[in-house]
């Protein structure tokens, strides 16, 4: 085994781990903190597979943006925080049943399929992934209108959140 | 070109090649090394500024400081960590035990993982990230989420409000400092700090400088120094996040806020002051370090004259400036800086910088001409007379 | 190196897990935080593609910036929607919020 696999493993547990915490949490910031830990170890993903940029935008975004948000809306919502009524609904065990079927499809297909065993291309080392990304993103062979699309439903999506959580009093 | 950091790395790498480590091992034990020797130094700088800070206040505030303990009070900050470490170390009742006592560590740590994108002199920076921009933004991120955790792990309600009132500032303020930023990647093509560094052969504070106006107005306000201190004003909160904590945990925070203010001086530095450059800096590698020193110490007092002049900013105010003025004019700035960049390409450097300086000055005057009038309204519907309540006229009641 | 099964394995766990979330929590914020989830173990899997597949074509890059957009979007959506559904019945939990239902 070398070195980067062991990390993969490693880093695969932690966010796995934190995972299973965030869905069996009693108390809700202790659900947030966990599904950050969850967010930084795919933050390492990213990184490992060459994304600097989205590693660091990971971070920037759903630590810094969505998770605080969430430990906000908690904090908000406080009674329900230390809240000691039962965590899952009647539906858990065809909850647990469905999710297991899913994962143990989806690594069946996984396995069966002949290119799973891919090792990563070379990576042109003069190309910098960044510039590259950028100019996909506002050149008009390459993304821009999904890219405005993106920015208007952001807009739209402010507007609307501030209406719908504007307390009229 | 004799850079002593290179040399001693490749003495040591040869080294432990030498001794027949493999290279990857030999690499990871030289990070190893240079991040103990970069935090020890840096938290050694950090009881140094104990004292600095409280030498400068005292200046501001007409008194002597400290001037007992050794020459000009130089051992008193190794006296205030004494006093911090035998203090009773105390977690309230009802804390949340772990997330209680992570958030201090965290909180100096993320000041500390800063300095891992800050060149220090030509070739010697932690690591060159193409991101380094963004990086910082996300470090910041993370020291926000350390102060939530402070405040809601204490089980305090000063302490959660102060929790709020950080999710309020920090995150407002990120907004204006991100576009901020986005100046200098604009104007040096890349979100390296060190390609930054390389690219000032002006200093951008001369090209942009309501940018860096406005990158260390927010940088206070990330800090939560005065005048933004709302998130741990002693007089309405009583001491905000960290209220419950005592010893040397406090200690963690308080050194993580003075180091957390050196470190925006040395940011400043790197990304509008031209980092390590300055004279004679290509012959001799190791005046980088004390140009950026100085530069960094010299943005800190500017802070320290800051904090120490000017009251506390009330909570609206402090969200109306960000949301209301400082957003709206670094998205103007940032686009009239784009346009005029793109313009001037191919003129001569001084006549690039005088219309990129008349651009800004220009910018900020219509800007504060139009938060003038808006004032003057705003003070004219206050001071309009008000209907005043009156007591009811008392009926006489006749008595018979 | 690191075969490309192992991403889409280790996806495929992390897209489990925030299923189980969606479908057996009571809570909305957590079913929210399970959709986060899902929606991260999606990205993983279309950068390990742009990676293992084709780097010169962004895409992969590209949709996962979309990705982090909407999801952006959708949780400032959701939680401006139980801050309110909150104010209103003092309570976030989903088998609680059944007036449409009838």
């Amino acid at each position: 085994m070398t070195p980067v696999q062991i990390l993969f493993i490693l880093v695969a547990a932690v966010t796995l781990g934190a995972a299973l915490m965030v869905v069996n949490a009693r108390n809700l910031v202790h659900a947030a903190l966990w599904l950050i830990v969850s967010f930084g170890g795919v933050a390492v993903f990213y990184a490992m597979l060459n994304a600097g940029f989205l590693a660091v935008a990971q971070v920037v975004i759903y630590i810094g943006a969505i998770a605080i948000l969430m430990i906000f809306a908690i904090m908000m919502t406080r009674n329900v925080a230390g809240d000691s009524s039962p965590r899952f609904n009647s539906s858990q065990i065809i909850g647990l049943v469905l999710a297991l079927a899913l994962f143990a499809g989806l690594v069946w297909m996984t396995l069966s399929w002949s290119g799973a065993t891919t090792t990563p291309m070379p990576l042109d080392s003069r190309a910098d992934p960044i510039s590259q990304l950028g100019s996909a993103l506002v050149s008009p062979d390459g993304y821009v209108l999904a890219f405005e699309l993106a920015s208007i439903l952001l807009l739209g999506a402010l507007v609307g959140a501030l209406m719908i959580a504007w307390d009229r009093k | 070109m004799s850079d002593p950091v290179t040399i001693i790395a490749n003495w040591l790498e040869g080294l432990l090649l030498g001794w027949g480590l493999s290279p990857l091992l030999a690499t990871i034990i030289l990070n190893a090394i240079g991040i103990l020797v970069m935090a020890a130094l840096l938290l050694v700088l950090d009881i140094f500024l104990v004292w600095v800070e409280r030498k400068v206040v005292a200046r501001f505030q007409d008194r002597l400081g400290p001037n007992r303990l050794g020459p000009y009070g130089l051992i008193q900050p190794i006296a205030d960590v004494l006093k911090l470490l035998i203090k009773e170390d105390i977690t309230p009742r009802g804390a949340d035990r772990l997330v209680y006592n992570l958030a201090p560590i965290l909180t100096l740590a993320t000041v500390l993982l800063l300095w891992a994108v800050i060149p220090i002199m030509p070739n010697v920076v932690g690591t060159d990230l193409n991101v380094g921009i963004l990086y910082l933004v996300a470090v910041g991120a993370i020291a926000t989420l350390a102060i939530i955790m402070a405040g809601w792990s204490s089980n305090n309600k000063y302490a959660l409000l102060g929790a709020f009132r950080t999710v309020a500032q920090m995150i407002s303020y990120e907004v204006p400092m991100v576009i901020a930023l986005l100046i200098p990647v604009l104007l040096a093509r890349s979100m390296g700090v060190s390609d930054i560094v390389y690219s000032q052969e002006v200093w951008y504070i001369l090209v942009a400088p309501a940018a860096a106006l406005i990158f260390l107005i927010s940088s206070i306000a990330e800090i939560g120094r005065a005048p933004f201190d709302l998130v741990e004003a002693e007089s309405e909160i009583v001491a905000g996040f960290h209220i419950e904590y005592t010893g040397m945990k406090f200690g963690l925070f308080y050194a993580g806020e003075l180091l957390h203010a050196l470190t925006i001086g040395a940011l400043f530095a790197a990304l509008f002051l031209g980092g390590w450059s300055g004279p004679g800096v290509q012959a001799v590698p190791v005046l980088g370090v004390f140009y950026l020193l100085i530069k960094a110490f010299f943005i800190y007092w500017v802070i320290m004259w800051i904090k120490y002049s000017l009251p506390r900013i009330r909570i609206d105010h402090m969200l109306s400036f960000n949301w209301k003025f400082l957003t709206p004019l670094a998205l103007v700035l940032l686009l009239a800086t784009a346009i005029a960049d793109k313009a001037l390409e191919g003129s001569t450097t001084v006549v690039y910088i005088l219309v990129m300086l008349g651009l800004n000055i220009v910018l900020v005057l219509g800007a504060l001409a139009l938060v003038r009038g808006y004032a003057s309204k705003e003070r004219q519907r206050v001071g309009e007379p008000k209907p005043v309540a009156r007591p009811p006229q008392p009926t006489v009641i006749e008595q018979s | 190196m690191i075969p490309l099964s192992w991403y889409l394995i280790f996806a495929a766990a992390l897209f489990s897990i925030g299923l189980f979330a969606v479908l057996a929590r009571r809570n909305a914020i957590v079913i929210l935080m399970g959709i986060e989830l899902m929606l991260n173990a999606v990205n993983i899997n279309l950068v390990a593609f742009w990676r293992y597949v084709n780097p010169e074509l962004i895409a992969g890059q590209v949709f996962a910036v979309m990705v982090f957009a909407v999801a952006a979007a959708e949780v400032a959506v959701a939680l401006a929607i139980f801050i309110s559904i909150y104010r209103r019945r003092r309570s976030v939990s989903a088998d609680e919020i059944d007036l449409m239902k009838w």
